[in-house]
């Protein structure tokens, strides 16, 4: 787990050798989602009619590949401890623009691309005014959600551009012969594989938990911390570009409003796979079990003839209690630790106990005083 | 320590969700066994009159009134009436609603489109495993369903509202028309028709002006009150845009103009009622929802038992509202426009 190296070196040395190497992989947050994703299944494959059905899983991905793809670059801005906001609207901006320019008459591959280039200015106009101008990400981007679904819908206004190739528009809904498995997830899997290398397994990725655990200490241990920021800024524009023109061939439909809301969907997912709202902590696999956790429910409660209303409160419910737990978790910790200390202070040791104690209550109580501004 | 910890969260995450699960699962369960029943057992024929409504999204009167008038059909044929939808009008939300539906087996669907486009693979999708689709309120495009209730035509608006006008004002002065948008392509085909219709059978109404409230209440109010100050002798008043007909007899209502100057056009009834029953406007129209939804719901189980294809015309029988044809493209028009007035503008609640 290279996050564990992102965390105290105490807590690191105590990890590696008080515990077998599978309990350090399989006994994590993550991993805990991902259990909860499989039981879910099961759970929902016996209980929902019509849930089992293999059909059930291509409407699903289908479903949730934009959320998937976008949330891959979300991932590394919130371990950061920036956010981006935006995303949703550079859904609709790239939309716009390959509907636009493949009704101008380019060719798609082209339109395509410019779609893409155009959401990679998106992303760099946020990381600019983040880490150039250095204002906060969360008001630069809430500006930039404004400002791109403008753009979007001015240009188009509330028409849509239709009739793209038969042989596109099947391309984005297809499936990998022989499995129920869309081919867009293939695009996924190749993203998320990169991803991940990047953020678990280079110089790169080990800056990006530097940077969400301060800043300033990642920048005098060497790491760049305003080109890193940029570059994932515009990785976020990019890809969040690639699932608009997802977004765009699924629906066969290109409109200025699409995908309105998505944000909430990504960053909801993000968090919940474990990725910590204030910086320094998260998981790839983690996140991927959380989009398809929030999926396998809403299809699994849609199929139950749930309203959405119940829908959107259940998933509301997951997402705090999961931002929560980790607080509930350390103020519970220190408590024992606490009391461990006045039963050991009757001892006759109590200096040395509370300065044991108190290196991994540190982290926790960093947390919570952040919460309490 | 770390290790147990996190064991217990992540089991009592699991057991949470199961929970959930298995309250809502129970809960389906049963339901589905009643839709199945429903469906079996009725009239002896195996048709699956399972229709679900489809609306734009919940919570929105509108549909709630036409997804009643569907229910109470389907209640009065013994079928089976759901409704489900999105709690936002995005043009994409529909989609997963309607693979639902067609997973579950329903027997017809009943959907006012977010977008014309983007449920039609969804809508094919749903028609290829034998569920009937039946648009109201707002058409895709053609070849994704089986049959379109239109609420309206532009001639039977603006006939409805020269009608109205006409006998408000006694057939005989000046009129205004207060207006959306001047680009408003709904409003400007009903004026150039309503234009034809008074200089031919009412020479006696003088249409002086055409003004626009660009669909802001406060820009309609402030036209209003700019048009009862430039034609004195201004007799009534047209606005066809529910946002200008409530904020010109919000103003009428408080001026000395009230009961003067006739107020009509198209509105919702609960935005109008207040001016109803103080007497400043005498009558309005707008399609009932209710016939709408009633309409649509026969029209789906008529697709369902086979009786017809949508095919141009085929006839069905509708319940209360009486027979109907199918016209071309699919098309089954609900009839002339409703009007409200004091009498009527109880019943109604959107």
């Amino acid at each position: 787990m290279s996050n564990a190296v992102a965390e105290r070196t105490t807590v690191r040395t105590y990890k590696n050798y008080s515990r077998p190497w599978w309990q350090r992989a399989f006994l994590t947050r993550e991993m805990a989602i991902v259990a909860a994703v499989i039981a879910v299944y099961i759970v929902a494959a016996i209980m929902v009619p019509n849930f089992a059905a293999p059909i059930t899983l291509t409407y699903l991905m289908l479903d949730i590949a934009a959320i998937l793809l976008i949330a891959l670059p979300m991932t590394m801005i919130i371990i950061t401890g920036e956010i981006d906001l935006s995303v949703a609207s550079v859904v609709g901006l790239s939309s716009v623009a390959f509907g636009t320019l493949y009704q101008a008459g380019w060719p798609i591959p082209l339109a395509m691309l410019a779609a893409l280039v155009a959401g990679a200015i998106a992303g760099f106009i946020n990381g600019f005014l983040v880490t150039v101008v250095g204002l906060p990400s969360l008001a630069v981007t809430i500006g930039t959600l404004a400002l791109f679904r403008g753009l979007a819908v001015g240009i188009l206004g509330t028409t849509a551009v239709t009739g793209f190739p038969d042989t596109w528009t099947d391309l984005a809904t297809s499936k990998i012969p022989g499995t129920p498995i869309p081919s867009v997830m293939v695009l996924f899997v190749v993203l998320a594989i990169i991803f991940a290398l990047v953020l678990h397994a280079t110089p790169f990725g080990r800056g990006v938990f530097a940077i969400g655990q301060s800043s300033e200490a990642a920048r005098f241990s060497g790491v760049r911390v305003e080109r890193t920021k940029l570059m994932l800024f515009v990785a976020s524009g990019t890809i969040a570009a690639l699932a608009g023109i997802y977004y765009t061939l699924r629906y066969g439909s290109a409109r200025g409003d699409n995908a309105t809301g998505l944000e909430l969907s990504v960053i909801a997912a993000v968090l919940l796979g474990g990725v910590s709202i204030f910086g320094g902590r998260g998981a790839l696999h983690g996140v991927i079990a959380g989009v398809f956790l929030i999926g396998i429910l809403a299809s699994a409660l849609r199929l139950a003839n749930v309203t959405s209303d119940v829908i959107n409160i259940i998933t509301g419910t997951l997402l705090v209690i999961s931002v929560i737990s980790p607080s509930l978790l350390a103020w519970a910790r220190s408590a024992r630790a606490r009391q461990r200390g006045r039963r050991e202070s009757a001892g006759g040791t109590p200096a040395v106990t509370a300065a044991n104690q108190a290196s991994p209550d540190a982290p926790a109580s960093a947390t919570q005083e952040k919460e309490a501004q | 320590m770390t290790s147990s910890r996190t064991l217990r969260k992540g089991s009592l995450a699991a057991l949470a969700l199961s929970a959930a699960l298995v309250v809502t699962g129970c809960s389906s369960d049963s339901d589905t066994e009643s839709s199945s029943t429903a469906g079996g057992s009725e009239g002896g024929s195996d048709a699956n009159l399972a229709i679900t409504f489809l609306p734009k999204n919940l919570g929105n009167a509108y549909f709630d009134t036409s997804d009643a008038g569907g229910e109470e059909a389907i209640e009065e044929f013994g079928g089976t009436y759901a409704e489900v939808g999105p709690a936002e009008a995005a043009p994409d939300a529909q989609v997963s609603y309607i693979n639902t539906l067609t997973q579950q087996g329903v027997g017809g669907i009943a959907v006012s489109a977010n977008d014309p486009e983007a449920i039609c693979d969804a809508l094919n999708e749903a028609r290829d495993n034998g569920v009937k689709v039946v648009t109201f309120d707002s058409d895709t495009n053609t070849d994704c369903r089986d049959i379109f209730i239109n609420q309206a035509t532009s001639e039977g608006i603006a006939q409805v509202q020269v009608d109205m006008i006409a006998e408000q004002i006694g057939d005989e002065g000046q009129i205004a028309i207060l207006s959306a948008t001047a680009n408003a392509t709904n409003q400007n085909a009903w004026i150039e028709l309503m234009e034809g219709m008074l200089a031919e059978d009412h020479p006696n109404i003088e249409l002086v002006d055409v003004v626009y409230g660009d669909d802001d209440d406060q820009t309609s109010f402030d036209k209003t009150a700019a048009l009862l100050q430039t034609y004195p002798d201004l007799k009534g008043i047209v606005s066809p845009t529910t946002v200008g007909i409530a904020a010109a007899a919000r103003y009428l209502s408080t001026s000395e103009y009230k009961g003067e100057v006739a107020i009509t056009g198209l509105g919702t009834p609960n935005q109008m009622r207040s001016y109803i029953e103080d007497g400043t406007s005498e009558a309005f129209a707008l399609w009932n929802p209710g016939d709408l939804g009633y309409l649509a719901a026969y029209a789906n189980k008529a697709l369902i038992e086979g009786t017809i294809t949508g095919a141009e015309g085929d006839t069905f029988d509708a319940g209360k509202l009486g027979e109907y044809t199918v016209d071309a493209d699919g098309v089954v028009l609900l009839g002339d426009p409703y009007v409200f007035d004091a009498d009527n503008i109880g019943d109604f609640d959107f």
